[in-house]
C-alpha cells in the first residue's frame, strides 16, 4: 500500500505543477522537464537491472515455459478486465472475459494454457484509466511515473484503482505475493524485449518517440481501435 | 482480325488485372509471402538484418508512398524544405522506415496474421486495410495499413501498429529538430541514425 501513497504524492505533485507550468513546446506535456529527468531515471533502472534480468529469463527458459507464466498472470488480470467492461457498459465483452477466467482458471490449468482464446474467446485490454477516458475524461499532462514508465495525469489515477483490483495485491502471504511480483514483472519485461530493441532502432529522440506514440496508444485502446480521425491541415498534400 | 482480337484481349487483361488487386488482397499477399519467407530462413529468425532488409526492399517497399509519408511526418515544415531536401528528407527516412520494419519482421515467429475483409465503397481512393497479429497471453496487435489508389496500383502511406502511427509519432521529433537545427539539420540527424544503425547490423536480436 505504500506504493499507493507514493503514487498519489506524485500525482498530486503532478497536477499541481501541471498548472503552473509554462507550455514550451508540446501542449500534451506540460511537465517535460520532470518527465524527461524521470524518463532517464527509469531507462537507468532499466539498463542496470531490469533488462539484463529479462534477458537472463528470456535465455534460461524455454519459450512455451513463457508463454505458460504470461498466460498465468494475463488469466488473472481478465477479472478486472472483466470489472472495466462492465464499468464501461460493454456487457457482452464482459460476459466474454469472465468466461475466459472461468474456462482458463479450470479447463486451462490455473491460467496456464490460454484455452479461452482457442475456442474464440478473445483476449480483451482494458484498465481504470481506459475506463475514465471511455467516461469522457481526457488525458491530462502526460506523466512518466518512477519505476512504472509513461502514463498521463489521467491514467496515473486510474493505476491506483487497478492496484485495488490487482488479484495478486489481495494474497496475504508476504513470501508468496512478493514473488509472484518480482516474477511477473520479470516476465513482462522480457515480452516487451522486442518492443525496446524496435524502439531503439526506430526513434531519433527516444523521450519523444515513447510519449507520442504512448499518447497515440492510450487514445487507440480507450476507443478499442477506433480512434475519431484527426483532420489537420498539415495531413494534405502540399503539392 | 486475329491480331485485333488478341488485342482487346490483353486490354481487358490489364485493365482487370489493375483493376482487380484491391488493397485487402494486396496486404494478404504480401503478408503471406513475407512470413512464409521468414518462417523457413533460420538466418532472419536469427536476427540477419542484412538479409531482412533485403527481403523488405523487394518484396514490401514498392508498395510504400515514401515521399507522401515524410510529407505527413514533416507536416507543415514540408514546405519549408526546398525540393532538394525534400529529395534528401525522404531518402534517409526511408531507409530509417526500412531498417525499423525489418528489426520488427526479425521477432517474427509463428503468430497468426488475419488480415480483414476491406470496409470501403467502390469508388474510395483512400482506404484502410486492417490486420491483426494473435499473441499468447495479451490482445492481439491490430497492424492498420492506410492506402491510397495510384496509377501503378494501390500504395500505403501510414503503417499504424495497435493504433500507433510509424509515420506521425516522429512530428514531434522531427519538428523540434528544424526548430533547433533547421531543415539540414533533421536529414544530418537522420543520415547519423541510419550510419549508426549500419554499424550495428545484427543489432536486432537479444
Amino acid at each position: 500500500m505504500n506504493g499507493v501513497k507514493r503514487l498519489s504524492a506524485v500525482l498530486t505533485l503532478a497536477w499541481g505543477l501541471a498548472g503552473c507550468a509554462t507550455s514550451g513546446g508540446n501542449p500534451a506535456d506540460p511537465l517535460e522537464p520532470f518527465n524527461r529527468a524521470m524518463f532517464s531515471f527509469n531507462d537507468t533502472v532499466d539498463n542496470a537491472v531490469m533488462k539484463p534480468v529479462a534477458k537472463g529469463y528470456r535465455a534460461v527458459l524455454p519459450g512455451f515455459v513463457r508463454t505458460g507464466i504470461t498466460n498465468f498472470f494475463s488469466n488473472l488480470e481478465d477479472v478486472w478486465i472483466t470489472v472495466n467492461d462492465l464499468l464501461q457498459g460493454k456487457f457482452l465483452q464482459g460476459g466474454g472475459d469472465f468466461t475466459r477466467f472461468l474456462f482458463n482458471s479450470t479447463i486451462g490449468l490455473l491460467g496456464v494454457i490460454d484455452f479461452a482464446s482457442d475456442i474464440g474467446l478473445e483476449k480483451h485490454n482494458e484498465d481504470f484509466g481506459q475506463t475514465l477516458g471511455r467516461w469522457g475524461l481526457g488525458n491530462g499532462a502526460y506523466l512518466v511515473l518512477p519505476f512504472l514508465g509513461p502514463s498521463t495525469v489521467r491514467d496515473g489515477f486510474g493505476l491506483l484503482l487497478d492496484f485495488k483490483g490487482d488479484l495478486v495485491v489481495r494474497i496475504n502471504d508476504v513470501p508468496t505475493r512478493n514473488s509472484l511480483y518480482a516474477t511477473r514483472l520479470v516476465s513482462k519485461r522480457s515480452d516487451l524485449l522486442d518492443a525496446t530493441n524496435l524502439l531503439d532502432q526506430a526513434a531519433l529522440d527516444r523521450y519523444s518517440f515513447v510519449r507520442d506514440a504512448w499518447l497515440q496508444r492510450r487514445l487507440d485502446l480507450v476507443y478499442d481501435g477506433d480512434p475519431p480521425r484527426e483532420h489537420s491541415k498539415d495531413d494534405e498534400d502540399p503539392r | 482480325m486475329k491480331t485485333s482480337f488478341c488485342f482487346v484481349l490483353a486490354l481487358i487483361a490489364s485493365a482487370a488485372q489493375a483493376q482487380e488487386t484491391a488493397p485487402d488482397v494486396l496486404v494478404k499477399s504480401i503478408t503471406h509471402d513475407v512470413t512464409a519467407i521468414i518462417k523457413q530462413d533460420k538466418d532472419i529468425q536469427s536476427g540477419n538484418l542484412t538479409k531482412v532488409i533485403a527481403l523488405v526492399e523487394t518484396k514490401i517497399l514498392p508498395h510504400f508512398n515514401f515521399t507522401r509519408m515524410t510529407q505527413i511526418a514533416m507536416a507543415r515544415n514540408w514546405r519549408l524544405a526546398t525540393p532538394e531536401q525534400q529529395k534528401e528528407l525522404t531518402s534517409e527516412f526511408k531507409t530509417l522506415l526500412v531498417r525499423t520494419y525489418s528489426t520488427a519482421l526479425t521477432s517474427y515467429r509463428d503468430q497468426a496474421i488475419d488480415v480483414k475483409p476491406l470496409r470501403a465503397k467502390p469508388g474510395d481512393t483512400e482506404v484502410t486495410v486492417r490486420s491483426e497479429v494473435k499473441q499468447p497471453g495479451a490482445q492481439s496487435v491490430t497492424i492498420d495499413y492506410e492506402m491510397e489508389k495510384t496509377p501503378a496500383g494501390w500504395k500505403a502511406f501510414d503503417v499504424k501498429i495497435g493504433g500507433v502511427s510509424l509515420v506521425t509519432t516522429y512530428r514531434e521529433t522531427f519538428a523540434s529538430e528544424v526548430r533547433e537545427h533547421g531543415v539540414d539539420g533533421l536529414v544530418k540527424s537522420l543520415a547519423a541514425k541510419n550510419r549508426q544503425g549500419e554499424a550495428r547490423p545484427r543489432s536486432g536480436k537479444t
